[in-house]
């Protein structure tokens, strides 16, 4: 059994990498789904072992190939990463349910074995992105995330999945080439590739030179913030969520953006911040306009928006805004508002992409004018979507609160009550964008495609009320979410210089 | 170009020397420029320049459409393999020192294995991407 715990952190990305692998040679549909979901299955009880360990000990390193750090690449969990990792891998796995029927009703008999090798191929680079403590590393399975991503989107049924897949790759991979870009420049002041040895080499390498430590950290920064959709680098996101297959949506909005957004805290606290003195970086003051710029002008976006899997990937936008406005707010409560709403952000939208997919596949349309009554119609689905959409808002109550109960404290003991109001005006345009979508569902008459439309079958509802559910028990119980978010902004926070 | 005489000899004469110059690129890697990805655009050139001569009916009887699509993921799961052979005998997963007596040999041992993954993945993407851009609209 001590072998077995010791090789964890390599056993989290290569069983899904293995798994993709036979996915594609078994080219029967449900046999791949079945086993996809097989593989998924696994990687939280990895992942949960692995937070209990750093939970009770310490940090876990692993040695890939037997190489010692810097010069071999290190896997290394610490908190933040094993809750992150547990996010990723649980919320699939609640997920994998759902797929067979959504997956089997817009996709092609003969792509869904692929579909399912890109599905477990994209979740391998999640998990090796969040798990991996070397910088190449992360950047090789930021590539593999974003190829398999492109991929998934452009097996979505309309057309105009193919433009928004190109549209993707083309700004995915300039993201990804700012971000080795960055990375060259660090590595080329302090000579190594291990986030946490070039933490400690780049206090001296930043006196000696500190324009190219500076360059890396801009070029880092943007490339991270295209992954990540930070606003007005966001133009992707919209139509890559609005034409990819409904699994694929709700899988990326629940773990995608998480994951890079993982990455920013992990360069900017991990590597800069042991450093570096953060004040004098720039990093709140371009964070603190985007997001507040993100958190308006993308949910007033969702306002018009009537393509309603566009309105949420505005919404999602906007909620990324949140999530780096407590990162910009570099304090306690911040910072814990920042990770527990990256825990409950992936939980609500989960669920929303989930209870649309289900809309698609019953009423086989998602244009807001076309969908009057379905509320009626497709009852658990629509409510189920009324209440991860209550807990988008922030509804005291439900975990969407948690997270901005936490970033509204955060901004308070910055001295920056004007913030707190923003961020409190800000969660009311999400109620006029939810509530526009419950007015046409329950207080119009039956439109023709939700008629005949009704609850979809218990694989596919179940994933759904199960993240909705989550998504308000986490406003109750917070000791998952916040209890573990509070500490780990504790030791990012315990860790700056 | 079917009925041209020179193209179709010269053709007929390069290949080999092609497949034999992507061998030796292939095992050149660990002494010199080379390796894996080199040698497979190498070998997925010999197989497309003869589909450019002889046609795509021809050049899917030599690798056949399913083959080709059977080999992209099997040159993953030989260097994935070779990875979980450490992890099975107790080492960290690409520990390739215990794939022989001593650690030096079996690390090269493994990255002859791994790169001949490569080749195999790389050749048959490089084919497969051939085929469905010649395919389009038939």
């Amino acid at each position: 059994m001590n072998a077995v715990t010791a090789q964890l952190p390599a056993l989290q990305v290569v069983i899904p990498l293995l798994g993709a692998i036979i996915a594609a040679f078994l080219r029967r549909g449900t046999l791949a789904w079945a086993w996809a979901a097989l593989i998924t299955a696994l990687t939280p009880v990895i992942a949960f072992a692995q937070l209990h360990q750093v939970w009770t000990n310490d940090t876990i390193s692993y040695r890939m190939g037997g190489w010692p750090p810097p010069i071999g690449i290190e896997y290394r969990v610490d908190l933040l990463n094993a809750f992150v990792l547990l996010l990723v891998s649980l919320v699939s796995t609640i997920m994998m349910p759902y797929a067979r029927r959504s997956v089997a009703h817009e996709i092609d008999g003969d792509k869904q074995a692929w579909f399912y090798c890109m599905y477990l191929l994209g979740l391998a680079g999640l998990l090796g992105i969040t798990i991996t403590g070397d910088a190449f590393n992360a950047f090789v399975f930021l590539e593999i995330s974003s190829l398999s991503t492109y991929v998934m989107i452009a097996m979505g049924r309309d057309r105009r999945a193919l433009v928004a897949s190109y549209q993707y790759l083309i700004i995915g991979t300039i993201g990804a080439t700012l971000y080795v870009i960055g990375v060259g420049l660090l590595y080329l002041v302090t000579g190594s590739l291990n986030f946490a040895d070039i933490g400690t080499r780049l206090a001296e390498a930043s006196a000696a030179y500190p324009r190219p430590v500076l360059a890396g950290l801009a070029f880092l920064f943007v490339g991270i913030s295209l992954k990540l959709a930070l606003f007005p680098l966001h133009v992707w996101l919209p139509n890559a969520y609005a034409y990819a297959p409904s699994f694929a949506t709700a899988f990326l909005a629940a773990t995608a953006t998480k994951v890079a957004i993982y990455l920013l805290l992990r360069i900017v606290f991990s590597v800069y911040g042991v450093a570096i003195d953060l004040n004098t970086l720039p990093v709140s003051t371009v964070l603190y306009p985007l997001s507040i710029a993100a958190m308006f002008i993308a949910s007033i976006l969702a306002v018009y928006e009537t393509n309603l899997k566009r309105m949420l990937a505005y919404s999602s936008v906007a909620q990324i805004g949140y999530i780096t406005l407590g990162i910009a707010l570099m304090n306690q409560a911040g910072l814990t508002g920042s990770v527990v709403h990256l825990f409950n952000h992936a939980l609500i939208k989960g669920a929303l992409f989930l209870a649309l997919g289900a809309i698609v596949y019953r009423a086989g349309t998602i244009k807001l004018d076309d969908l009057g009554g379905i509320g009626r119609t497709m009852p658990l689905t629509f409510a189920a979507f009324v209440f991860a959409g209550m807990s988008l808002m922030g509804v005291p109550g439900t975990a969407g609160f948690i997270s901005k109960y936490y970033l509204i404290v955060g901004a308070l003991d910055a001295g920056l009550w004007p913030i707190a109001f923003l961020i409190v005006a800000s969660s009311l345009i999400a109620l006029v964008y939810i509530g526009r979508a419950v007015e046409v569902a329950y207080f119009r008459p039956i439109a023709s495609a939700p008629a005949n439309a009704k609850d979809p079958p218990l694989m596919m509802l179940v994933p759904i009320l199960v993240l909705t559910f989550a998504s308000i028990y986490f406003g109750i119980d917070t000791e998952l979410s916040a209890g573990v978010a509070s500490r780990v902004a504790e030791t990012l926070l315990g860790g700056l210089k | 170009m079917r009925l041209d005489v020179v193209l179709r000899v010269g053709v007929k004469l390069i290949i080999p020397f092609m497949l034999v110059f992507g061998l030796y690129v292939q095992l050149h890697g660990d002494y010199g420029p080379g390796g894996g990805f080199q040698a497979g655009v190498i070998v997925a050139g010999a197989i497309i320049t003869y589909a450019l001569i002889f046609g795509i009916e021809e050049a899917q009887r030599v690798a056949p459409r399913k083959l080709v699509e059977f080999l992209v993921p099997l040159g993953v799961l030989i260097y994935a393999g070779t990875g979980v052979i450490g992890l099975l005998s107790g080492q960290n997963f690409l520990d390739y020192s215990v794939l022989a007596a001593h650690a030096p040999a079996g690390r090269e041992r493994g990255i002859l294995l791994v790169e001949a993954g490569v080749l195999v993945t790389v050749a048959s993407t490089m084919i497969a991407l051939f085929y469905a851009f010649s395919e389009r609209g038939r």
